[in-house]
Parts: C-alpha cells; sequence; structure tokens
C-alpha cells in the first residue's frame, strides 16, 4: 500500500507551486483572447513553392490595407501561415488576397474567419453564462452526491474540498495558457471555455469516488483505524480505478493531440493538461486536504 | 441464459447493420448520406446584422421572413446545393445565417447575397447650400418586379420598377406632395438619380433612369426580380474554409480517432486480459451503434463534433474499468467468477451513473447556452455518454454472461 496520506506534504506543495505558478501567470501575462471575444479576422494560408518571407507578408499587408495593427504566424509542421488582424470588410479580404496570389502564385486560402465586435460581446457573455451554469450545476450535484454522509467529517468539507479541487483542475491549464499567450502568441478562444468546463465535468468525478469511499470504510473500519489510515487505505483501493478511467481518456486526447487536426490543437492541450491535473488532484490533493482539514479542526 | 444469447446476438446485428449503414461508400448512403458540416467538406458561413430600425414591431417577424425568402432566392440563382439560410437572435440583434456548403467562389456568393439591392426613395429638402434627404416608407419591401426599358429620346437603357398595392399608395402621395420638388432614389445607400416630380403618379409603376450600361440595367432588374431585400444587412461575421482544408482536418480526425480506439482497445486487453476483451468488441458496438444514431437523427457532424464523440470514447471505457476494478475486489473477498462479475456490475453502478450525470450535466449546459460551433460537441458528447452507458453495461454483461459459461 502507498503511503500518500504520510508523504502528503510533499503532494501538496507540489500543487501549491503549479497553482500559485498559474496564477502569477495569469495575472501578470492575463489570458490572450482571440478573435471570437474581441472581433477581428484570421486568415490562414499555405504557400506551396516558395519560402515566404514573414516580413514580405507583413509588408504586402502593410500596403494594402495601410494597418498596422495584424500579426503574421509560420506554423513550419503544416507549412501553414496564420494572419490575425482587425475585423476586415469583404473588399478588403479580397483585396489581400488577390494581392498575395499575384505575388506568389502557389498562394492557396484555407480559411477566413471574419468576427465582428458585438458578435464577440455575445458570445463572451454567452460563455460566462454557460461558466456560471456548469459551476452552479456540479454543485449542486456534489450536494446531491454527498447527501448521506456521516460523522467524523461533515458533509459540506467534502463538498468544499471537490470545489477546491476542481478550482485546482481549472487553474493550473489556464495558467500554462495564459504562458503560451505571452511566449508562443497562443489566443484562448471560445473551444479554451469549454475544454476547462469539460475538465470540472469529467474530474469531479474521480474526486468524488474517492470520497465515497472514504465514506464507506468510516462506517466499517472507524473502531479499527484511526481516520489518516482510513483515509489512505480508501485513496489505495480507488486508485487503479482513479488512474484507469482517466488515462483512456488521456490516451485519446494524445491521438488527437498529435494525429488530429491543428484548429483543436490547444483545446486538446487544455482538455489534457486539465484532466490530468484532474487526476493528480483526486489521488494526491483532495484526500491529504481532508486529513489536514481534519487535523486542524481537531486542535 | 439462451436469452443473454438472444439478445446479444440482436446487438450484434444491430452493430453488422449499422456498421454498413455509417460506411460512407456503403447502401446507406444511397438513402441518407452524412451530413457533414462546413468546417469538414469547405464553405462559407456568413452571419449579417439586421437592421429593422426602420420597422415596426409588429412587422419585424414577417420582413425577416422576407428576408430569408429574398436571400434563399438569390443564393438559388447562384446555385449552390442544399444552401442554408435561417433566422437567428443574438441578444438584441436580429441576424440571418447563410450556411453554403462545398462552394468554390466565395466571393461571388458573398456579393450575391450582399450586393442585393436596397433601394430607398428619399424627399429632398433644399437648405440654401446643403441638401438633406429626408427617409419615407417607400422601399425596395414593395418592389414587385422590374424590367428593362430604353428611353425613348436618348436610347439609354433604364429599369422600370413595380410595386404592389401599398407600395403604389405610398408612391402615390410621395409624388403629389412632391410636385416640381426632386426626390432622390438611393440603391444600396448610394444616390442613383434625383428626378424632378413632374405630376403625381398613380398605378405603382416608377422608372430609375440612372446611367446605367446594358449589362448594369440587366444585373440590376434580376437582383430585383429576385426580390429587394426589406430591410438592410451587414455582415458581421464570416467563416471560410477551403474544402482543401476541411477534407485534411477530417483525414486527420478520423486517423487520431482510430489511433485513440485502438491504444484504449490494447490498453484494456493487456490490463484486463479476457475482460478487456469484451468491453473492447462493446466499445467497437459502442462506436458503430453511436455513429449510427449521429446519422440516423441527421445530425451534422462538425469538426467539434467529431472531437467530442472521440472524447466519449476514452469515456465509454471507464464504466467497464469500475465495473472490473469492482470484480476484482469481489473476487478477492471469495465470490466465484460468475458472482463476482455480477456483483461488480451491481454495486458500480450508482458510481457509473454518477460520473456519467456530471458530464452530461456539462454538456447539457453547453448545449443550452452556447452557439453553432460549441453546439455540435455538446451533442456528440451527450449522445456518446448515454450510448456508453447502455454499451459498457449492457453489452460487456451480455458478452461475459454469454461467454463465462461456455468458457466452464
Amino acid at each position: 500500500m502507498l503511503n500518500i496520506i504520510g508523504k502528503k506534504n510533499i503532494f501538496l506543495s507540489f500543487s501549491a507551486i503549479l497553482v500559485l505558478a498559474s496564477i502569477l501567470a495569469i495575472v501578470f501575462f492575463g489570458l490572450k483572447q482571440g478573435i471570437d471575444f474581441l472581433g477581428g479576422s484570421l486568415l490562414k494560408f499555405s504557400i506551396k513553392d516558395t519560402k515566404a518571407e514573414i516580413s514580405d507578408l507583413e509588408n504586402i499587408f502593410k500596403q494594402t490595407l495601410g494597418i498596422s495593427d495584424f500579426k503574421v504566424i509560420y506554423d513550419s509542421q503544416n507549412n501553414y501561415y496564420f494572419v490575425r488582424l482587425p475585423h476586415l470588410s469583404q473588399s478588403d479580404h479580397e483585396k489581400i488576397v488577390s494581392e498575395l496570389k499575384n505575388k506568389y502564385s502557389s498562394f492557396k486560402e484555407l480559411s477566413f474567419q471574419s468576427i465582428g465586435p458585438s458578435v464577440g460581446q455575445e458570445l463572451r457573455k454567452k460563455s460566462l453564462t454557460a461558466i456560471a451554469f456548469v459551476l452552479l450545476g456540479i454543485s449542486l450535484y456534489i450536494v446531491f452526491a454527498f447527501r448521506k454522509v456521516f460523522q467524523p467529517v461533515s458533509s459540506w468539507k467534502y463538498g468544499f474540498i471537490t470545489l477546491i479541487t476542481l478550482f485546482h483542475d481549472v487553474i493550473i491549464p489556464a495558467g500554462f495558457l495564459a504562458y503560451l499567450g505571452k511566449y508562443h502568441g497562443i489566443e484562448i478562444d471560445s473551444n479554451f471555455i469549454v475544454a476547462l468546463l469539460v475538465v470540472i465535468g469529467f474530474s469531479v468525478h474521480d474526486t468524488i469516488v474517492v470520497f465515497d469511499r472514504i465514506r464507506e470504510n468510516l462506517l466499517i473500519l472507524r473502531s479499527k483505524m484511526d481516520f489518516e489510515q482510513i483515509v489512505n487505505q480508501s485513496v489505495n483501493q480507488t486508485l487503479v480505478r482513479s488512474i484507469n478511467t482517466s488515462l483512456t481518456l488521456i490516451f485519446v486526447l494524445i491521438a488527437l493531440y498529435i494525429w488530429g487536426p491543428l484548429s483543436l490543437k490547444y483545446f486538446i492541450l487544455t482538455l489534457l493538461i486539465g484532466v490530468t491535473a484532474g487526476t493528480y488532484s483526486s489521488i494526491f490533493v483532495a484526500s491529504p486536504l481532508l486529513v489536514v482539514w481534519q487535523k486542524l479542526s481537531k486542535k | 441464459m439462451k436469452k443473454d444469447a438472444i439478445y446479444l446476438s440482436i446487438i450484434i446485428l444491430f452493430a453488422v447493420l449499422g456498421g454498413f449503414f455509417i460506411y460512407p461508400s456503403g447502401f446507406g448512403n444511397q438513402y441518407l448520406p452524412w451530413k457533414l458540416g462546413l468546417d469538414l467538406v469547405g464553405g462559407t458561413h456568413l452571419v449579417y446584422k439586421v437592421d429593422l430600425s426602420s420597422i415596426g414591431p409588429q412587422n419585424q417577424g414577417f420582413v425577416l421572413n422576407g428576408l430569408r425568402d429574398v436571400i434563399e432566392k438569390r443564393i438559388n440563382i447562384f446555385g449552390v446545393s442544399e444552401p442554408q439560410v435561417f433566422i437567428a437572435k443574438s441578444g438584441d440583434e436580429n441576424q440571418l445565417v447563410v450556411e453554403l456548403a462545398g462552394i468554390k467562389d466565395v466571393n461571388a456568393a458573398i456579393k450575391t447575397i450582399g450586393e442585393t439591392p436596397y433601394l430607398e426613395f428619399k424627399e429632398v429638402i433644399q437648405n440654401g447650400d446643403k441638401i438633406e434627404y429626408i427617409p419615407t416608407n417607400l422601399n425596395g419591401r414593395y418592389v414587385t418586379g422590374a424590367k428593362i426599358e430604353f428611353n425613348q429620346t436618348n436610347g439609354k437603357p433604364q429599369v422600370a420598377i413595380s410595386f404592389n398595392d401599398e407600395g403604389a399608395k405610398i408612391f402615390e402621395e410621395l409624388t403629389a406632395r412632391n410636385i416640381g420638388k426632386p426626390l432622390a432614389i438611393f440603391l444600396d445607400n448610394n444616390l442613383i438619380e434625383m428626378p424632378v416630380v413632374q405630376e403625381k403618379i398613380s398605378g405603382g409603376n416608377a422608372v430609375i433612369s440612372g446611367k446605367f450600361t446594358l449589362d448594369e440595367a440587366k444585373l440590376l432588374v434580376n437582383r430585383f426580380n429576385a426580390g429587394a431585400l426589406p430591410a438592410p444587412i451587414t455582415l458581421i461575421d464570416q467563416f471560410v474554409v477551403s474544402s482543401f482544408l476541411g477534407f485534411d482536418s477530417l483525414k486527420k480526425s478520423m486517423i487520431a480517432g482510430l489511433i485513440g480506439t485502438l491504444i484504449v482497445i490494447l490498453f484494456m486487453i493487456i490490463y484486463y486480459r479476457k475482460y478487456g476483451v469484451f468491453a473492447s468488441l462493446a466499445l467497437l458496438i459502442y462506436i458503430v451503434l453511436t455513429l449510427a444514431i449521429f446519422k440516423l437523427f441527421g445530425v451534422t457532424m462538425t469538426l467539434a463534433g467529431i472531437a467530442g464523440f472521440i472524447i466519449t470514447i476514452g469515456m465509454a471505457v471507464d464504466a467497464n474499468i469500475l465495473i472490473f476494478e469492482r470484480t476484482k475486489e469481489e473476487l478477492k473477498r471469495g465470490l466465484s467468477q460468475m458472482a463476482a462479475v455480477l456483483e461488480g456490475f451491481r454495486r458500480a453502478w450508482p458510481s457509473i451513473r454518477d460520473s456519467n450525470i456530471s458530464t452530461m450535466i456539462t454538456a447539457l449546459i453547453l448545449y443550452t447556452f452556447t452557439s453553432s460551433f460549441v453546439r455540435g460537441f455538446a451533442l456528440t458528447l451527450l449522445i456518446g455518454v448515454i450510448v456508453s452507458m447502455f454499451s459498457a453495461i449492457t453489452t460487456t454483461r451480455l458478452f461475459l454472461k454469454v461467454f463465462s459459461k461456455n468458457n466452464k
């Protein structure tokens, strides 16, 4: 049996450092919002035969449109170019495409998306509503799941710790995306919000499975073992299923990340980090926190 | 036990039929082809803001429907297969969404829609050097038809338009009020001409002489006859995907889904051996049946939708893992194999139900509170989770019951 509770300080410190780093990243770097929140355009294209210099491309955009507020990104893996622009009219879009076609004969437009600022505002509002409702729904679900809890730990503590682990699972991928935004220009879009919500929906359950077992064991073993031992045994009993259920999801996410379409890359990455953080927190954070809290309240 | 074998055979039969049904070039395709989203086949998704500020609240629904009909007609002239035009409300804003799949010349399509003539008549007030245009009630909404005419004095092409009864009445009043004064005609917010009204015009016919070439006049007539827009629209959201990128995304998601499934199957078989084999068979049946349900109910498969489905493949075996882990515990407690398996199923059930409920809550909320692209993901996730509960529990249990017995 692994002594997870005995080494809880190491595990909790590791999480605390990650959470702190993520919060700092979000506070100092901020999350870079994509065009679907702020409005703007995204042009994706490829130039097969020649290698186009980024500076040449930048000049074309400057001259054709007379704007300086844009960014050209080259994806060497797929040989795609991405250009992030302000909200463009159809005639501006046409101008750019014909200009690029003139200059590079093998130019091929892959996709173009242009979103007005009002649409972005609406989407942000919708995303916030969705987040609020998921948090509410999951909280109600936690209350429901812990409706039959017995002493020595009262039910609201299980619920509160579950919420803390959910925060842990969401803040870590968010912090990572803030870092990517700062150093690699990666923007968050509505898919990012969806990924975080899916992480919440998925990882809440692993924590509940462990707590469920603690509850069950408390009834049977209370007279034979102390609280810490019971918790440790419960974590060990559910360890394999916690890991395996997450692992199968992580397998398909890795497959999607490596072989899947480019446009889903950061959506999948957010899920991957969130689900991994969720697995870790259900084993190494939730139950240790329960023990810590129990000890503190005894004093 | 014989009953179980029959049930299992029925499920397998359905899965085999489903396999033929979903296979892209199989016989199912003739009757019900896959519905693929624009991001997979390539195409254009356009969102227009509709300006209803000049239309009274009681007429808005009527105008919006008229607008949709007109734009549908326009696109049909253009010859796109199965265009989708629908009205959406986003906050306080009225929107018109146009989806054109597999279209080659996107710019031409946008022009066809965007340049629909928006005709307005405005009264003119000369105020010293300044000219003021006062909007009137008369606009393209009342135009019923147009044709080319040639000016009898100079032979230049001009466009004759006719109004419906209501429009004719407004036009009559307008001309009566403005005899001797100019009347401004605006097309798509550009001043086309400003003829001086000679007399009251009844009967609902007007002529726009402008300075048209024959081609311009022809185009304008065609556009009028397809219907003028009853309200002005502005393009606010545009998403164009080339068919190359769409196909590439589809191919890559399918490859990733296939590899992901294989890894899950390998893991299940290596870790859970015989049980893993049954869980894997159940997983394959799950994949086929879920895809068949998507197809049967006409769920449009988008990139996000496929991603949602692939993610459920990783979640579908979770129920099996919970059951098998529970079974192992029961075996340790000294139960016989069959009893342990059945006990494992029974005792893992609340856990399976609860785990799926939290994902279902998320999917339902995402589906209700978000817009099109996220919806595809939420829908496939929701359907997937529901079907996976059936597959992981019922199908796997039947496999275990039927084949465990034969082994003994």
